[in-house]
């Protein structure tokens, strides 16, 4: 798998990546917001996991960075890149697994900025996509159905297509449910890879171990910001504390975060 | 009756031969729809909304009588209002979109009977509800074959987005496809086959031309264009069934074909081999990896 990656990356943009700003922004549904005068930077080439409790907005911080909510107020910015040309890792419960598609089909779409709706695939692209398959350790995977693939095949499938995405910012929304340790070691060398070519990666994670080995950067959000800034220095004790209290200020029947060992 | 007679329904009468013409263009436009609304999980949509075009229709032949175009433009407008409004109600309200759906195409049913039976009569209701062969006439042939053209381009231009919509809508809108434009585009579509249908089948049942051969492909492929394709054959093979046995039993044709499609889908449901019950409870092979 190791040298497929490094063909793969070979390809990749020379361009530095795109950096994101939230500006005292505040995001939600309908009217109760999710993020609360939020100010945070990530800039061009920087990788960095964001953490929180359950509940604490930070899906809704990526969806805000794609678009797909609108900030209440302050306001979202992009410098580097088109909002169309993030690309963005969901979670895999927003993915209709039962369609009958094959994975070349869907991992195809990775290509949408280069193909758009309509336009018709040539052998680059075939290769592309078995590249890309390949770089995720499944080659030759590419006329199996979605509805036949493993949890973490299907998470693969999705870095697949994120890497033909060939985006300069990248957000990862928890990408490591449902997937073994094994797996996660050689998705986040990918992530490392991509991060190491200059894009800028903000990944959500759970994992907090996971984090302080593998992130430089961490953001930890509790409907409004924690603390900002190097790992060690933002995963403290008392961080921690202070982003389960704010959430349990604001909703008294919301869970904890199973995942989060105590410090 | 020999089979010979059966065929020679078809070449002795021109009306059957408008329906049976009729209904295979209807055919190749109808399973593709089915097929997505299937596949979406919007299938008691597409009988919904069947509902909600008849006052609509009813409107049409209260002021022009058996109009075709005035019929149509009715079911349009009466299809989208309800699509809105169910889609409004879904986004202003705790109501969830099939109850909110199931209201609106409820009370739309009424309004249309209530319509029609101000002017028409009983025969009347029946027709719009159930339709009948011997009211496809060149007009409407001609309505079926542009319905049946504007589906087939519409579903190549948007095959790609509409299918991404379907299995991973967040990246559609990731990517600046526009999602809710091809909704509604893909709504507009399945209203426009639902009305070139109800001539033949009425507006109940002409949903039942795009779900049952929809859902019987189901059974026999995994794959997203031989299910369509299936799906279009078997639509036309219940048209050709349902209309010989309309003809040799006096039966009337729009159940007639749908009681075929509904043969052809309890078959699939016990011989089809992805799913289907036998493939299920026999013993399965299993590779070595």
């Amino acid at each position: 798998m190791g040298a497929a990656i490094m063909d793969f990356a070979r390809q990749g943009r020379p361009a530095g990546g795109a950096s994101l700003a939230f500006r005292n922004a505040t995001i939600g549904y309908d009217r109760h917001p999710a993020l609360h005068h939020l100010s945070a930077s990530f800039p061009a080439g920087s990788m960095t996991a964001v953490v929180g409790p359950n509940g604490a907005g930070k899906s809704t911080l990526l969806k805000a960075a794609i678009g797909h909510i609108r900030p209440i107020g302050g306001d979202v910015a992009i410098d580097g890149c088109r909002r169309t040309e993030i690309a963005y890792l969901p979670q895999l419960n927003e993915i209709d697994r039962t369609f009958p598609l094959p994975v070349f089909d869907f991992v195809a779409m990775g290509l949408w900025q280069r193909r758009g709706a309509f336009g018709g695939y040539g052998r680059d692209d075939d290769e592309d996509v078995a590249r890309a398959l390949a770089g995720v350790g499944l080659a030759g995977f590419e006329q199996r159905p979605l509805d036949t693939l493993s949890g973490g095949q299907l998470q693969r499938v999705l870095f697949a297509r994120l890497a033909l995405q060939d985006a300069p910012l990248i957000l990862l929304d928890e990408p490591f449910t449902a997937v073994d340790d094994r797996t996660i070691g050689e998705l986040m060398d990918l992530i490392d890879r991509w991060n190491a070519e200059g894009r800028t990666v903000v990944a959500v994670l759970h994992d907090l171990e996971l984090v302080r080995r593998r992130f430089q950067r961490t953001l930890l959000i509790a409907r409004r910001l924690i603390a900002e800034g190097a790992t060690a220095d933002v995963l403290t004790a008392e961080n921690l504390a202070a982003a389960r209290h704010h959430i349990e200020a604001w909703d008294e029947a919301a869970p904890f975060c199973e995942a989060e060992p105590a410090p | 009756m020999t089979a010979a007679d059966l065929l020679a329904a078809f070449s002795d009468f021109a009306f059957m031969r408008r329906a049976l013409a009729g209904c295979l263009v209807l055919s190749v436009a109808a399973a593709p729809v089915g097929v997505f609304l299937m596949l979406r999980r919007l299938s008691l949509t597409g009988d919904a909304m069947a509902h909600a075009i008849l006052p609509g229709v009813a409107a049409g032949y209260l002021l022009a009588g058996l109009n075709l175009w005035a019929m149509t433009a009715g079911g349009l407008a009466a299809g989208l209002a309800i699509a809105l409004m169910a889609s409004a109600v879904t986004r202003l309200t705790p109501l969830r979109e099939d109850a909110s759906l199931a209201t609106l195409y409820l009370v739309s049913l009424a309004l249309g009977v209530i319509l029609i039976s101000a002017r028409g009569s009983a025969v009347d209701v029946m027709h719009l509800l159930f339709g009948s062969v011997l009211a496809i006439d060149d007009t409407a042939l001609i309505f079926i074959g542009i319905v049946a053209s504007i589906t087939v381009l519409a579903f190549a231009v948007m095959w790609r987005p509409l299918v991404l919509e379907c299995v991973d809508p967040g990246f559609l809108k990731a990517v600046g496809g526009r999602g809710a434009i091809i909704h509604v585009a893909f709504m507009l579509v399945m209203v426009l086959n639902l009305i070139a249908g109800f001539q033949a089948l009425g507006t109940l049942l002409s949903v039942g031309l795009m779900m049952l051969p929809a859902a019987s492909a189901r059974f026999w492929t995994r794959s997203l264009g031989a299910m369509t394709a299936l799906a279009m054959a078997f639509a036309a093979l219940s048209s050709v069934a349902g209309l010989t046995a309309s003809f040799a039993a006096n039966l009337p044709s729009g159940p007639a074909i749908i009681v075929a499609a509904g043969i052809l889908y309890a078959l699939s449901v016990a011989f089809g081999p992805t799913g289907g019950l036998i493939a299920r409870l026999r013993p399965a092979r299993h590779r070595t990896g």
